[in-house]
């Protein structure tokens, strides 16, 4: 072979070009198997594209295989029990009643006030590495260990707030008189809100080393001082994508199961304050999804699943659309 | 303008300065409480014994965790196989359709399926393997967990391939090179790392995963190979262990908070040193 294409590759030899001599039927056959290969090239080549452009509808019929399954398995419950079912104030499967209000409570509570203790610390996080300290080894070192928050299992989480953290609030509970049960929404509240700090934290540093300098600097040049241009610079600037940031770590926080099920108390009473034993909707789903013996009750459970998923990627959705359009600014 | 006032303004930005850090830093504590006491908790659990022993019932001392360790890496290695080449295809895709209509849709299920509660894919999980199948199984959680892994394969990957240049593409093809020969010997090799830390991310996410595996894989006492039966893993044993009443027990499951923790902190600070190695952008 002198000079060819083979399989991609090129190969070179030092004779000089030579004219192939089509008549001849050595060149006929090397010819037709020439044709053939890159026929089965063209072929490997469509099948291939064909492969990509399945994978791509695997990713939507997954999601629509998830939503479908979910309303499939919930019907039973969405006939027999209706949209009352929401507001029902008695979980009590024993007798057949079935009420998602004391989980969507739990669920609210623990997540808001979740998300109002970690505002100012991931706030604080994102101005220090977005404007205070942008480079340097000590910043780096803050952002490196503020995503490995994100990292640590939630589990592990759990665990050590059952074992650390509810003997605190319990002790603490006692001091300020109220019942000292130590699990419950408060708890639950302290470490997800320790456990969603990166990611409002990640985000909101990014979105505010986007703020041009033009801006600060005229800022500074009115004689602003360096809180003055965070007040009334940065923080309108990049109000939008703060507050998406917030967004995903509220869809974070609601769909947390395991450190929430540790520590939270497991009862499907209504918590009448904050420091109650009660239960979110991930948390009843992971404790009674296995003894769910009766069809009512199994899909009751997938129908606060159903909720729980649709809340989460509203959430979820509406997040990546405020952080589209900040970026796209 | 008085001084005074100056001053004060000047004094009200060093202060929200200081409260600024203190704040940032701050976050940080829980973080090392968290290291710090489960090391004190699990490293003297942690032995040769520890390692490769099942765990003993309630009353015996002793026992260790092998059946989850291995129950763990092999709902890992399943997942990922199932994962990683749908993933890495899935990124290909989408890399190479940027404007197509399926493209749209296909960008959207990804970023739903990012934000799904693991607990929900448990769930799914549960009804499209564990109930057809007859019983609680590994390959179910690994199923589950591969579904967890894709989002951030594809993300990378996607995102890797986007940021090559296309001039690379157009030699290949200028060379003649078939479509699927350009993306496995010139664009797949080229965004390697990118790919590799994404998958590497995944890996270490659903790792330290309980909730899917709750319904899947479920847990077993005993150490078990078959992927067909339930099985331990970390995540399980703990959760298991840690919500029991008793004493042993709790031992057991800080030596596997400690080994876990370990392994999914390493996992995340290789990738990043690898990211950072290769420059590439996540």
């Amino acid at each position: 072979m002198d000079t060819s294409v083979d399989n991609g590759s090129i190969t070179r030899s030092d004779t000089p070009l030579r004219v192939i001599n089509s008549k001849t039927p050595e060149a006929i056959v090397k010819t037709t198997q020439r044709i053939r290969r890159s026929f089965r090239q063209i072929r490997t080549e469509n099948v291939f594209k064909r492969t990509l452009v399945i994978m791509g509808i695997i990713m939507v019929l997954l999601v629509l295989g998830i939503l479908l399954t979910l309303i499939v398995q919930s019907l039973p419950s969405i006939k027999a029990l209706g949209p009352k079912y929401l507001w029902g104030r008695v979980w009590d499967p024993v007798q057949d009643i079935y009420g998602a209000w004391p989980f969507l409570l739990g669920t609210l509570l623990s997540s808001f006030l979740a998300l109002l203790i970690s505002i100012p610390f991931s706030i604080a996080v994102a101005i220090f590495l977005g404007e205070y300290y942008p480079k340097g080894w000590l910043p780096d070192l803050l952002k490196n260990t503020v995503e490995l928050i994100a990292a640590v299992p939630s589990v592990i989480y759990g665990f050590w707030g059952l074992a650390v953290l509810v003997p605190i609030v319990r002790n603490m509970e006692s001091h300020i008189g109220v019942e000292p049960i130590g699990v419950g929404i408060f708890s639950s509240s302290l470490i997800l809100a320790i456990m969603i700090i990166p990611y409002a934290a990640s985000l909101g540093r990014s979105m505010i080393q986007m703020v041009p300098s033009p801006l600060k600097e005229g800022a500074y040049a009115l004689g602003a001082t360096r809180w003055e241009v965070i007040r009334s610079v940065i923080l309108p600037y990049t109000k939008s994508g703060l507050f998406a940031g917030i967004l995903l770590s509220l869809g974070r926080a609601l769909g947390e199961t395991m450190a929430v099920t540790m520590v939270i108390g497991n009862t499907s009473i209504i918590p009448k304050s904050i420091f109650a034993p009660g239960n979110t909707m991930a948390s009843v789903i992971a404790n009674e999804f296995t003894e769910a013996d009766k069809s009512v009750y199994l899909s009751a459970l997938i129908e606060l699943g159903l909720v729980l998923f649709l809340v989460t990627v509203v959430i979820n959705m509406i997040g990546k659309k405020i952080i589209d359009r900040f970026t796209n600014e | 303008m008085n001084i005074g006032s100056v001053k004060y303004r000047i004094g009200k930005s060093s202060g929200f300065q200081i409260l600024t850090m203190v704040l940032a830093f701050a976050c940080v504590v829980p973080l090392l409480f968290i290291l710090f006491f489960i090391i004190q908790a699990g490293i003297t659990k942690i032995n040769w014994h520890f390692l490769v022993n099942i765990p003993k019932p309630v009353g015996e001392t002793g026992g260790g965790i092998a059946n989850a360790l291995v129950g763990s890496i092999i709902i890992i290695v399943v997942a990922s196989v199932i994962a990683v080449p749908i993933g890495i295809l899935a990124g290909v895709y989408l890399a190479e359709n940027r404007k197509s209509r399926l493209a749209y849709w296909c960008r959207l299920s990804v970023d739903i399926l990012q934000g799904v509660p693991s607990i929900v894919i448990g769930i799914v999980a549960y009804f499209w393997l564990v109930k057809p199948l007859g019983g609680f199984s590994a390959l179910s959680g690994s199923v589950a967990l591969a579904i967890m892994m894709l989002p951030i394969i594809v993300r990378s990957t996607e995102e890797t391939l986007k940021l090559l240049p296309d001039s690379l593409k157009e030699a290949a093809y200028a060379l003649g090179m078939p479509f699927h020969r350009v993306i496995f010997k010139v664009i797949v090799p080229v965004g390697v790392s990118g790919i590799l830390s994404g998958v590497m991310l995944s890996i270490a996410r659903i790792t330290g995963e309980t909730a899917p595996l709750l319904f899947t894989a479920f847990g077993n006492p005993y150490l078990s190979t078959n992927v067909t039966k339930p099985m331990q893993s970390l995540p399980l044993l703990i959760f298991n262990y840690a919500t029991s009443p008793y004493n042993d027990w709790h031992d057991l499951a800080w030596g596997a908070s400690l080994i876990l923790l370990f392994w999914v902190l390493f996992l995340n600070i290789f990738t990043k040193l690898i990211t950072r190695k290769w420059k590439v952008q996540l």
